[in-house]
């Protein structure tokens, strides 16, 4: 059984969208800027209002409010509580959801340990630095210890090294935890090192999923440039076959590449 | 250094008060109407001593407590309620934006004839004084609050509730502190007055008794506790705001 399932999925940006995220799984949703990611994820979380079901292990979740559906939920700008220290941030559900002190500290200095954090526990996300607060954000999300962990282009503010430090260390806890997880990017890098399963979504369809082996055979060829990214297929550089729009291959300083051509075999 | 910030604050006080009592000790005019700063020490004693100015003092304090803590307590729920759900918002605006802008003393005349002239007067001058932009502070401060944190909360587990209380309220916390610092100070000024033209006790009320006896040393004093009362209020929220957000603002 799927730990996430989407049936006829219709909003503002979707028409009739229909997706599983198997048990254990983390599944990588590409797509370019606009295409919908966000919105998919925030259907998900029960952020905003949809037709259609979304379904966490068999169990309808439409009429289950955002605070009851027990996902974590790492956003794109993080969204750390500027008002709390680090271990209050960590804390923050265990809190509101009336956990005993000891049960709280307990399970906040574990996470802080797995996320190798402890030395900032008393700090506040201001004297954060950007990997900080993104491995703060992580702990966060886990200490509800979610059915399914949600990740929303988490990277897009870190320097490269940074980010392929935290890419790994997410993998290792989602698999170590073994949490259903939906991982949303434009980066090919970030998808590359972090997926089991890939989605290709643009203009609110899904318009193909692969399996780990293929992506990586496809996106074998383009290895030397790690600075590929998804685009407006009418901003393709190298020969988009999706727009009927000419390209001028001259000026492009480093190839970009649209899904279309990404995924043709 | 900072003994040497001090003395920048105190050097120029010095040279105001020796400046005030030398030309009052010239008696180019006459005492009564300038009096030097060692007289107006003198019935500042004399005041203290009878106990005069603490009663006095503690009429309008317990006035200005009464009314600003009603003020803001009134100003904070109706914020809360008007920045969180727009249905509020949108219902009181229109009445509030008509009364934001008429002046606490504005008031004065049409409340004399609705409450009387007794202690209810100048409490819900201070009311209306502390209401308005403590509630607008408020829905500043509420509606500023960064979406995705609330987000953040709510998929955390937060509750609506519990949103209000641990998210929203704290990070509108700046704001709502700014309303109660700037109006701090104006609820002293609103008392004085409503003192002087209604009410027989209480720092206005010895002031214009003051002036029927053409006593200036006593009217200096009030004016001197004046100032230390509205700088002390202003403070106290400043050092509470400082207190509270010094560690993430």
């Amino acid at each position: 059984m799927p730990a996430i399932e989407l049936r006829n999925i219709r909003n503002y940006v979707f028409s009739n969208l229909n997706m599983k995220v198997l048990d254990g799984e983390l599944l990588v949703v590409l797509g370019p800027n606009g295409a919908g990611k966000t919105t998919l994820l925030n259907i998900m979380a029960g952020l905003v209002d949809y037709e259609g079901t979304v379904l966490f292990d068999g169990i309808p979740m439409d009429k289950i409010s955002t605070n009851e559906r027990h996902i974590g939920y790492l956003f794109q700008n993080l969204a750390l509580f500027p008002h709390l220290d680090v271990f209050s941030n960590v804390g923050y559900s265990l809190r509101v959801k009336g956990r005993k002190k000891e049960e709280m500290a307990r399970k906040v200095n574990e996470l802080l340990r797995l996320m190798k954090i402890e030395h900032l526990k008393c700090r506040y996300p201001r004297n954060l630095s950007g990997g900080e607060k993104q491995r703060v954000a992580l702990a966060r999300a886990l200490a509800t210890s979610p059915k399914a962990l949600l990740l929303d282009e988490p990277f897009n503010s870190l320097d490269t090294e940074m980010c392929k430090c935290l890419r790994r260390e997410i993998r290792q806890v989602q698999k170590t935890m073994g949490i259903t997880t939906v991982f949303v990017t434009h980066n090919l890098a970030d998808a590359e090192e972090m997926g089991d399963r890939f989605a290709v979504l643009n203009n609110g369809k899904i318009q193909e999923v692969i399996s780990r082996g293929i992506f990586l055979l496809q996106s074998g060829e383009d290895e030397s440039d790690s600075s590929a990214k998804f685009h407006d297929c009418s901003q393709c550089t190298i020969g988009c076959h999706c727009t009927s729009i000419e390209q001028d291959y001259e000026s492009a300083d480093s190839p970009t590449y649209c899904l279309p051509t990404l995924m043709k075999s | 250094m900072k003994i040497k910030n001090v003395m920048l604050g105190i050097l120029p006080v010095m040279v105001f008060v020796a400046l005030w009592e030398g030309i009052a000790q010239l008696n180019m005019v006459p005492q009564y109407l300038f009096p030097p700063f060692s007289s107006v020490m003198m019935e500042f004693y004399h005041l203290v001593a009878s106990g005069v100015l603490l009663d006095n003092l503690l009429s309008s304090l317990v006035r200005v407590i009464a009314g600003f803590l009603m003020g803001s307590v009134a100003g904070i729920v109706m914020g809360m309620g008007m920045g969180c759900k727009e249905v509020i918002n949108k219902s009181f605006h229109p009445i509030f934006g008509l009364l934001y802008p008429i002046p606490a003393l504005g008031w004065a005349p049409l409340l004399m004839i609705w409450i009387g002239i007794d202690e209810m007067l100048p409490i819900t001058l201070i009311f209306l004084c502390s209401f308005f932009p403590v509630l607008y502070n408020t829905i500043t401060g509420i509606k500023g609050v960064d979406k995705e944190v609330i987000k953040a909360a709510k998929t955390l587990g937060a509750s609506d509730r519990k949103i209000l209380t641990t998210v929203i309220l704290p990070l509108a916390m700046p704001n709502i502190f700014t309303g109660l610092r700037l109006e701090a100070g104006m609820a002293w000024r609103v008392v004085i007055a409503a003192e002087m033209v209604a009410i027989p006790t209480g720092i206005g009320a010895l002031m214009m008794k003051s002036e029927s006896l053409l006593n200036v040393e006593v009217i200096i004093v009030c004016l001197m506790v004046l100032s230390v009362m509205c700088l002390a209020f202003e403070r106290f929220f400043q050092y509470m705001e400082k207190k509270i957000t010094r560690e993430w603002v």
